[in-house]
C-alpha cells in the first residue's frame, strides 16, 4: 500500500515541478526584458520529461561545491537553452516579450491542469478512505 | 517553493522599472531647466541594467532577476542659447540648456510601463498559482 501511495501522483508531480522552474525561467526574461546583453532562455519540456520518465540522467558525483557538475546536472530542469530570437535587437538583448508573454501563461495554464490531476487523486483517494 | 522565488525576480523587474521611470521623470521636470555654465546644467539620466545570476555554485540555473548597475549621463553636447536677456545669461550672453530629448524620454517612459506591467502580471498569475496550490486537497 505504501508505494501505491508514493507513486499516486505519476508524472504530475514531476510536471508540477519542471513547470515550476519553467515559470521562474520565464519570469527572469521578462525582468531581464531591457537589460542589454540579455538572451531568453527555456527547456526543452518534453525532452526534460522524457528523460524524467526514462530516469536517464548520469549524473556526475560531486565531492565539492566547486566541481562542474556536467550535462544534466539539475535534476529537474535539465541544461536550459538559449532561445533564438526571431527580431534580433541592436543591443543584444534576445528577450521578445509578447512570446515570453505568452509562453508564462500557457505554462501557467499548464500548472493547474497539472494540480487539478493531482487534486483528483488526492479526493478520490480521500473518498476511497472514507468509504462514504 | 520555486513559486516565491518568481515573486522575488518579478520583485526586482519592478524595482528596476521604477528606478527607471524614476529617472524619466527627473529627465522630463529638468528639461528647461536652464543655467548658466556648462559644468552645472542639467543632463539627461540613464539607468543601465544587468542580469543578476543566482549563486551558479550552489544551484544551477538558478536565476535572480535584475539589477540597475549605475546611473549615467547623457554625454550628448548641450544647447547653448544666445539669450542675453535672461537673468542666467554668462558674461557673453549665453544661457545653456539640458540635453534632454523629451520624445526619446516619452517613449523611454512607455517601455518602462509595459516591462512595469508585465513583471506585475508575472506577480499576479504566480500568487494566483501559490493559492491554488495551497488548496490543494481541500
Amino acid at each position: 500500500m505504501k508505494s501505491q501511495i508514493e507513486g499516486l501522483f505519476g508524472i504530475h508531480e514531476r510536471a508540477l515541478l519542471l513547470r515550476e522552474r519553467r515559470a521562474e525561467l520565464l519570469a527572469h526574461n521578462l525582468a531581464n526584458a531591457d537589460t542589454p546583453h540579455y538572451k531568453a532562455r527555456d527547456v526543452d519540456f518534453r525532452a526534460v520529461l522524457a528523460g524524467a520518465q526514462a530516469e536517464t540522467g548520469i549524473g556526475l558525483i560531486r565531492t565539492s561545491v566547486r566541481h562542474l557538475a556536467g550535462a544534466g546536472a539539475d535534476p529537474v530542469l535539465g541544461e536550459p537553452l538559449y532561445r533564438v530570437p526571431a527580431q534580433p535587437s541592436i543591443d543584444g538583448n534576445s528577450v521578445d516579450p509578447d512570446s515570453e508573454r505568452s509562453a508564462f501563461l500557457d505554462n501557467s495554464l499548464r500548472y493547474q491542469a497539472s494540480l487539478q490531476f493531482v487534486d483528483g487523486r488526492i479526493r478520490r483517494l480521500t473518498a476511497a478512505l472514507r468509504g462514504e | 517553493m520555486s513559486l516565491f522565488r518568481i515573486m522575488d525576480v518579478a520583485g526586482t523587474g519592478l524595482a528596476a522599472q521604477t528606478v527607471r521611470l524614476n529617472l524619466v521623470a527627473s529627465n522630463l521636470a529638468n528639461a528647461e531647466t536652464v543655467s548658466s555654465s556648462v559644468e552645472r546644467t542639467y543632463r539627461a539620466r540613464h539607468p543601465v541594467f544587468a542580469a543578476v545570476l543566482g549563486d551558479e555554485l550552489a544551484e544551477p540555473a538558478a536565476s535572480a532577476g535584475v539589477q540597475v548597475l549605475e546611473v549615467v549621463e547623457s554625454a550628448r553636447p548641450l544647447q547653448a542659447e544666445y539669450r542675453p536677456e535672461h537673468p542666467l545669461a554668462d558674461s557673453e550672453g549665453y544661457i545653456y540648456r539640458p540635453n534632454v530629448n523629451v520624445v526619446e524620454e516619452l517613449a523611454n517612459m512607455i517601455s518602462a510601463s509595459r516591462s512595469y506591467e508585465t513583471n506585475l502580471e508575472v506577480i499576479s498569475t504566480s500568487k494566483q498559482l501559490l493559492q491554488r496550490t495551497l488548496s490543494l486537497g481541500q
